[in-house]
């Protein structure tokens, strides 16, 4: 416990998430408010499933433990899709603000293309729920105990940190693909983007199996950020040249 | 930050007082220049309503340009601003929150002000209830009675009264709640000190802090010195007002503040008109300001020019141009000095005790912005607004069962808030409150998150599901 596995678990979830607010996210304020509205929507979305959970609750008898789990697992589900729908309200209060602009601004341009948006937006949703999934365990982890002393799992702030870290690159791409599944009407793309989340959150419902959670959760982020880099104007020949460019230090004499 | 101060030159224009020349001093950018000419410009035009001396919390202004074009810099600069507030905003509740974690002094319960007589220690929930709406009752009394004295003293012309007024309190925050501060966060962490150390730091701080409050400084140090006395007093209100006293008095306030601004007869817009026939200046000192604080000059041409001039040879940087400059600033501190005065009083006013000063500084109008110059704009925020968004963060997490949920959520939903207040600013162009919106919706959240959203989350978190 104490520093060590604070530090740590906070560095896992959250450092990358850091990285890319501080590299592509923090100078530009127009981004940082879209950010924390993204949050904001986040949790609102939380807040209306956590009440339909709480009235469900208190509609049934809490000596049922199946009943309670039963209606965890609806809750869990049900907020998922709620998600989704805030994601989708959020894209359209996004578009309208980016006619705002467009309409305000001296040569028709917006300062922000919706692609941005979408990204922007995607990591605002990641870095609320991981920080609502995770800071509480971070508190604690800075106290006093053992873990899984009365033998649950010793790995839980471990595999918290590393869910946490996976999500919100998760939410990252998920913004990516639902935006541009949103811009042109590519409804598959959207209905993909719902069931990849009921999956993963599906595959949670395995846990302390971690290797029935965190494995699925990564190969899903592995998908998706094939896909969102892909629907992003990226290409394999994109990252070749990237890379080849790293590499060598000199332009790559590929054709285009 | 160096980003937005590259961006600032064209932006940033601050409603312009005399009184801290050395503030612009030290921010001085040569596009200052041509933004104090534009918020000259700009203030004549478009800010009829620009000062308020209502409650400084609350009264939030942009003037911008109806030209089209200048809309979408005036959004893109909404949106600098918008950052400009977020951070100070931020630091004042990180630092109240970080206090209330880890110094427990700030959540004990060692009494109550004399303003909430009424104990909450009672046996039945309606007595609670009761005694919490008496308390409320009392302080929102309270605050009423001195927002009006205040404005009666203003518009008397006392402004010696109100000048003592403000000064009196900002001694007692900058050197008696500092001193409090730094020995209970020395007893929370067991540090041996000698009253002789405590005594040179703590008159360093104060006398620093007065002179950079009252009179000059550099900007930064200024928004340092404003963020921390924020703390110190929303530190005082969480630890001395009761519960449910605390949340009715942020619901209760926040709509006083509604009705103070907006309304024809509230005493805040009062006060506004009141600065404004007289062309005189509004509270530069319990404002934080984004950029540098300058007294606004309502219609004035000459000393406008004068600050013109006097700024043009400082930005050129010329030693003589310097002293001419600082003497003419000199000179019209003499006659802005009471005016400042004023508008310190009504900001602070009496802080013999926690409410009074509570009072007083919700008396002092807040200005957002004024911002005359589409390049030159800074924003203005009253210290109350500082003290209650940091109250009610500092409560939910002093007394939250869901904890650091609850905390972040407040957090977030007052960032919202005050986001969304500066775009009503943006389109309305006057004065506006800026509590209602930010204290609503983290009430609101604070509510349901501790409520509604804690349970579920822990229920996740014992079977480690995700969603």
């Amino acid at each position: 416990m104490t520093l060590a596995v604070f530090f740590g678990c906070t560095f896992i979830a959250f450092g990358p998430a850091l990285g890319l607010f501080l590299f592509t996210i923090a100078r530009d304020p127009l981004r940082i408010i879209i950010l924390i509205a993204g949050a904001f929507f986040w949790l609102v979305s939380l807040l209306l499933s956590s009440l339909i959970w709480f009235i469900a609750v208190k509609a049934s008898d809490p000596q049922d433990e199946p009943l309670q789990k039963g209606l965890l697992i609806f809750g869990v589900m049900f907020s998922v899709l709620l998600q989704e729908a805030f994601r989708f309200l959020y894209y359209k209060l996004l578009r309208k603000a980016i006619e705002g602009l467009v309409a305000l601004s001296e040569d028709g341009c917006s300062p922000i293309s919706i692609q941005q948006m979408a990204y922007v937006a995607g990591v605002g949703f990641g870095l609320m729920s991981g920080a609502f999934s995770m800071i509480n365990l971070l508190a604690d982890s800075l106290g006093p105990g053992t873990v899984g002393i009365h033998g649950d799992s010793q790995l839980y702030f471990l595999t918290s940190a590393f869910m946490t870290m996976v999500l919100i690159f998760l939410h990252t791409f998920w913004g990516i693909i639902f935006f541009h599944g949103c811009e042109h009407r590519c409804w598959w793309e959207i209905a993909a983007v719902v069931i990849m989340h009921l999956t993963v959150s599906g595959s949670t419902f395995c846990n302390p199996l971690y290797v029935g959670s965190l494995v699925p959760s990564y190969l899903v982020m592995a998908t998706a950020a094939a896909w969102a880099y892909m629907l992003s104007g990226g290409s394999a020949r994109n990252l070749r040249r990237f890379l080849l460019c790293l590499q060598s230090g000199a332009s790559p004499q590929l054709g285009s | 930050m160096t980003e937005l101060s590259a961006h600032l030159p064209q932006f940033q224009h601050g409603q312009l007082t005399e009184n801290f020349p050395d503030n612009h001093l030290s921010n001085t950018n040569d596009s200052f220049e041509r933004r104090r000419h534009d918020n000259s410009e700009r203030r004549r035009n478009d800010n009829p309503d620009s000062e308020t001396n209502g409650q400084p919390q609350n009264i939030q202004q942009v003037v911008e340009q109806d030209e089209e074009e200048d809309e979408e810099l005036t959004l893109k600069y909404g949106a600098k601003h918008v950052i400009m507030l977020f951070v100070p905003v931020t630091l004042c509740m990180v630092v109240v929150v970080a206090t209330i974690k880890s110094v427990s002094f700030y959540t004990r319960k060692d009494g109550q002000l004399i303003y909430t007589p009424f104990t909450e220690e009672t046996e039945t929930v309606g007595q609670r209830a009761l005694n919490s709406i008496l308390n409320a009752a009392i302080m929102i009394s309270v605050i009423i009675v001195m927002t009006i004295l205040l404005v009666v003293l203003y518009k008397y012309r006392c402004y010696k009264v109100i000048h003592g007024w403000l000064i009196i309190s900002s001694l007692l925050l900058l050197f008696f709640f500092s001193f409090i501060y730094l020995g209970e966060v020395f007893k929370t962490y067991n540090v041996a000190m000698d009253y002789i150390t405590v005594a040179l730091m703590i008159w360093n701080f104060g006398v620093v802090g007065m002179i950079c409050i009252h009179w000059k400084g550099p900007l930064r140090l200024q928004q340092a010195y404003l963020i921390m006395i924020s703390a110190l007093m929303a530190l005082v209100f969480i630890k001395y007002l009761p519960e449910w006293t605390a949340w009715l008095i942020l619901a209760v306030i926040s709509v006083y503040d509604l009705v103070a601004v907006l309304c024809p007869k509230g005493p805040l817009r009062m006060l506004v008109e009141t600065a404004q026939e007289r062309n005189e200046t509004l509270f530069p000192a319990l404002i934080y300001s984004s950029t540098m604080i300058w007294l606004v000059n309502m219609a004035e041409e000459d000393p406008e020019a004068q600050q013109k001039a006097a700024k043009n040879a400082t930005y050129d940087k010329q030693a003589p141009a310097n002293q001419t400059r600082n003497e003419d600033a000199e000179a019209d501190d003499g006659g802005f000095s009471q005016e400042w005065q004023q508008q310190r009083d009504n900001r602070i006013g009496p802080i013999e005790s926690t409410p009074e000063s509570r009072a007083a500084v919700q008396a002092l109008p807040s200005n957002s912005q004024t911002s005359e110059d589409p390049e030159e704009r800074g924003v203005k925020l009253g210290l109350g607004d500082f003290i209650f968004y940091s109250v009610l963060v500092g409560k939910a997490s002093a007394t939250a069962s869901g904890d650091w949920n609850t905390t972040l959520a407040c957090f977030v939903a007052i960032l919202i808030g005050l986001c969304l207040t500066l775009l009503l600013l943006a389109i309305f162009k006057k004065a506006l409150p800026a509590l209602p919106i930010s204290i609503t919706f983290g009430l609101v959240f604070y509510f349901a998150t501790d409520n509604l959203v804690q349970p579920f989350m822990d229920q996740l978190a014992f079977h480690q599901f995700y969603i």
